[in-house]
Formats: C-alpha cells, sequence, structure tokens
C-alpha cells in the first residue's frame, strides 16, 4: 500500500479543515501542540474537538484562539496550574457547545468505530446528570439480562481527524507509539490521521517484533510531519512539561487581552 | 524523638486506615495525600497493588487510557479517590457546574471518570479538604455521579468515607447518608455542623481522629517519601522533609 505522505507540517495539516471532528489526546500521551499553534495560525474555525478522554492547554488555546465550536470531554483542566480559563470563559458565555462526557464513554464511542459496530454498552452512567445533558446517550435494560438492569449505549464515535505527536515514524508510513494505545484506538477510530514525530526511524517498524508491538501501522496513517519537541510546552516521554510557561499561562489567559497578547507572541515565534 | 504530626500527615494516616487491605487501590491526578496513604498501606498489607497516574514505578498498564476504565469494570479495583467541586450530604458529586448548566455561574474541569468508577469501585473515598457549606452542600446543582442507585440498578461500587480537613464522615449505603465518624484534633462538633451543608447522622461518641504512630511517620517521612517523590517530589520534599541524596533523582 502506499506510505503516508511525510511532508512539512502545513502540508501536513491542510487534511484538517474548518468544521472537522478532531480528536485529540491527553497531555499524557503525546499533545500535537505545534501542529495546534500551526492551526490557529492558519485560521482554522469551528473545529469539532473530542478529546481522549481530556484536554488541557491544547484546548483551552484552539478555544481561546476562536478555532472551536464545539468540544466533547470529560475535562480540561490545567492540572496543577488550575482551571482552564479560556474553557471555563467559553462555556460560561456559552460561545462553544460542550458534549459533557465521562472518560470511559469516550473510550468506548472510539472502540466502536474501531469495530465498525453502531454504538457500545457500558456500565455507570445510570443516574448521572450526564445522561440528561447527553440525549444522544440512550439507556435500555440490558436485553439478556432476567428484565430490569438498566445500562448506557453511547454511540460510536468518528472523528474526521485523530491528530496526534509520537516519538517516531518510517519512511513506510509506520509510526511507533509505545504503550501509548489510546493513539492507536483514536487512530482506528478516526476517517484519518494527521502524526508530528520527534524524529524518523532508520529501517521498517514492523520488520522488528519489539517494534512492531507498539507501532501503528501505515494502514492507519495519511500524513506524517517531523516536528522535534512537537509537544511543547507540554510533556513527553522523560521531557516535562514546562512548568513555569504553563504557570505563566494559566495568569495571562485570565482575560481576554491577556491570551490575545500571549497568543500574538507565540505564533510569532 | 518524633517531630509532631503535620495536619497532612494526620491526613494521610486516616486514609491509609480507610483503605484497610486491598488488593489494588488507583490514584487518579493531583492526589498526592490518597497517594501516600496508599504507598503507606501497602507497607502494612503486603500483596496490595498502587496503581498511581502519571508514576512510572507505580503504574502496570500498558493498554492506554482505557486500562483503568475496563479493569475497574471487571472489578480488578477495590480502592479510588474522587472529589467535587460540590459533594452532597446523598454523596452525590459535582465535578461540572454551579448555577444553570446552559449558563452556569461557576464552570469546573468536568466529570473525568467519576460517571463510572463510581458505580464499579467499591471503596470510593471522597477527598475534599475545603469543609464549607460552598462545597458540601444540601444538593448538588448537576449530579455527575450519585452516591447511591434504586434497587436493580448494577452498582458494586460507591462512596465509603469523606475525608476533609475538619473531619472524617462514613457513608452509609442503607441510609444514603454520612455519618460523622471522627472530628480532627482540635475541631469541635459545632464547627463541623456550622461549616457543612447537608444533614449528617451523629453516634453517641465522637472519637478524635487518631494521629499516626510514630512508626507510621518514620515510615511516611522515610520509604514512603522516597516513593512518593518520583511522583510528587515538592510534595514529599515540603510536606515530609524528603531530600534526594547524592546521585539520586526524583526519577
Amino acid at each position: 500500500m502506499a506510505a503516508a505522505s511525510l511532508t512539512d507540517l502545513d502540508t501536513a495539516l491542510e487534511a484538517v479543515a474548518d468544521g472537522m471532528l478532531v480528536a485529540i489526546p491527553p497531555d499524557y500521551a503525546g499533545v500535537a501542540m505545534a501542529a495546534a499553534r500551526a492551526l490557529i495560525r492558519r485560521g482554522v474555525r469551528e473545529l469539532r474537538l473530542v478529546c481522549v478522554p481530556q484536554s488541557g492547554l491544547q484546548a483551552d488555546l484552539l478555544i481561546g484562539a476562536g478555532a472551536v465550536a464545539e468540544i466533547e470531554t470529560a475535562a480540561v483542566t490545567l492540572g496543577e496550574h488550575g482551571p482552564a480559563p479560556r474553557f471555563t470563559a467559553a462555556i460560561r458565555a456559552g460561545r462553544i457547545r460542550i458534549k459533557d462526557a465521562t472518560c470511559p464513554a469516550i473510550h468506548a464511542g472510539l472502540q466502536a468505530s474501531e469495530k465498525g459496530a453502531p454504538f457500545t454498552a457500558i456500565r455507570g452512567l445510570i443516574g448521572s446528570d450526564l445522561l440528561t445533558v447527553r440525549p444522544d446517550w440512550r439507556v435500555i435494560d440490558n436485553p439478556f439480562g432476567a428484565g430490569g438492569d438498566p445500562v448506557a449505549l453511547i454511540p460510536a464515535i468518528r472523528p474526521d481527524v485523530a491528530l496526534f505527536h509520537a516519538p517516531m515514524a518510517d519512511a513506510h508510513g509506520n509510526v511507533w507509539v509505545g504503550k501509548r494505545r489510546e493513539l492507536v484506538t483514536m487512530a482506528h477510530a478516526a476517517a484519518a490521521s494527521v502524526v508530528t514525530v520527534e524524529r524518523l526511524h532508520d529501517g521498517d517498524l514492523l520488520a522488528d517484533e519489539t517494534l512492531a508491538a507498539g507501532t501503528l501501522p501505515a494502514l492507519y496513517v495519511d500524513h506524517i510531519a517531523v516536528v522535534p519537541n512537537g509537544t511543547w510546552p507540554i510533556r513527553f516521554g522523560d521531557r516535562p512539561t514546562d512548568a513555569a510557561h504553563l504557570a505563566a499561562y494559566a495568569e495571562a489567559a485570565q482575560s481576554e487581552v491577556g491570551f490575545q497578547s500571549y497568543l500574538q507572541r507565540e505564533l510569532a515565534r | 524523638m518524633t517531630a509532631a504530626c503535620r495536619p497532612e500527615e494526620l491526613l494521610i494516616g486516616v486514609v491509609a486506615e480507610l483503605i484497610g487491605r486491598v488488593r489494588h487501590v488507583a490514584v487518579g491526578a493531583l492526589s498526592p495525600i490518597p497517594a501516600a496513604a496508599a504507598l503507606l498501606g501497602a507497607r502494612h498489607h503486603a500483596g496490595t497493588r498502587v496503581s498511581i497516574l502519571n508514576s512510572r514505578r507505580h503504574s502496570f498498564f500498558t493498554d492506554g487510557g482505557r486500562e483503568l476504565f475496563d479493569c475497574a469494570g471487571q472489578g480488578r479495583i477495590d480502592a479510588f479517590f474522587l472529589s467535587g467541586g460540590q459533594i452532597d450530604g446523598a454523596g452525590d458529586v459535582n465535578l461540572v457546574a454551579i448555577g444553570d448548566y446552559e449558563r452556569p455561574k461557576a464552570r469546573f474541569a468536568g466529570s473525568f471518570g467519576s460517571a463510572y468508577l463510581y458505580y464499579v469501585v467499591p471503596k470510593v473515598i471522597l477527598f475534599r479538604l475545603e469543609h464549607t457549606t460552598r462545597t458540601l452542600v444540601d444538593r448538588v446543582d448537576f449530579v455527575s455521579a450519585p452516591g447511591t442507585s434504586p434497587p436493580g440498578t448494577f452498582r458494586p461500587g460507591g462512596p465509603h468515607a469523606l475525608v476533609t480537613e475538619l473531619c472524617v464522615f462514613r457513608f452509609d449505603r442503607a441510609a444514603g447518608r454520612f455519618t460523622l465518624a471522627s472530628l480532627h484534633p482540635g475541631v469541635t462538633l459545632d464547627e463541623v455542623r456550622d461549616r457543612t451543608g447537608f444533614a449528617f447522622a451523629l453516634p453517641d461518641h465522637v472519637p478524635v481522629t487518631p494521629t499516626p504512630s510514630d512508626a507510621d511517620l518514620a515510615l511516611l517521612r522515610g520509604p514512603v517519601a522516597a516513593d512518593l517523590a518520583e511522583t510528587y517530589p515538592a510534595f514529599a520534599a515540603d510536606v515530609l522533609g524528603w531530600r534526594a541524596t547524592v546521585g539520586e533523582t526524583a526519577r
């Protein structure tokens, strides 16, 4: 099969069009922050984000920049740096739609999509107000039970694009993610994947059994760009989060003016 | 001579006691006190597995973010911790919003895994330091996850206790409400009544929350602090007095 195209970042991001449903990973799994800044620079609009299952600076930045129409997430937070200020402001002002979720429901929705199934069932949720604000989630009685036993149904989540950062890719378009298997789930579930990587691997990732076990095959990868340090200022592998930067962001983004000046400075880098 | 017990150390001791003997306790993000309590407990109960989010040493998961939830759904996690912007007297937790959902007065991060883990983990310990009528309310504005479920609902899990800066409440699942279990040293019953927004049951005698033994304090300030420093270096250093030895790093 044809290898994923290895391009510069802006070319790879042409696959992310206005209005698309875009899946993004949590801070611990490889957040494509350079890609988010490039999308904002390009002026992307009306994105619908699916956070797998939560987000931090990446979602806050895209929301503050006016690039987001809707977000499905279990949470948005800057972690030890406090609430995500632009997310919070946008929700309070009603500027974006939110599909409040819980972590396993997002994982389950993506897993249904991986299987090509229309929905899946999960435990929990019965009696939660999440069911009230998520009319797209249904409750049925367990059809295999002896009666009663309500269970929640979650429709498949099929993102237009999965966007994430990984340690390495090879010339065939295979991407090594190690044990960050949520990236595999995202790519399987999505119609297309755009991946930034730290570096190119010299050789075939699928040729070595040990590496192959942690490899997302090119079958699921559409566009790759080499972007060293592509998650900055968010942590990646052994590289910690730039805590001073996050603290400065959390402070600046308290106000619209502060956020805009932060954004201008970062986009000009 | 053991230095005086700090408030955080008291909380670590009481949370370790609440976890008790379990096969597997998991700790989420931003939870240094529960993490320290889980590590302390594991030193008393051989064979206890401790999963700490963001730790490398205390992580067994290789199948991505879903695995914690799948593991819990199968009954492989015995104890977990939750907090809430609001917690009410029925054990309901709110991690979403204050006021009208569409135009909230305050918006929190979101429900995280609460709407699942609260149902399937047998011992959920609620941990919310701020003990005020703002946080501990009669009825939450949004139910991320309810404290109890009607009969016929699959509900092996739920709240076990609520630990605050003032006291410990135990949750009575049959009655669907909290019972005051102990007052932290120096705290009065009136103070707890004044600062709690929900009604709770009161036993005839309310004990003082026990301080950790000298042996436990030594464990906490020694091997537990060194272990915890991998994930929470600032907490281990500032609260438990951990110092990296030459050539050793937090990782």
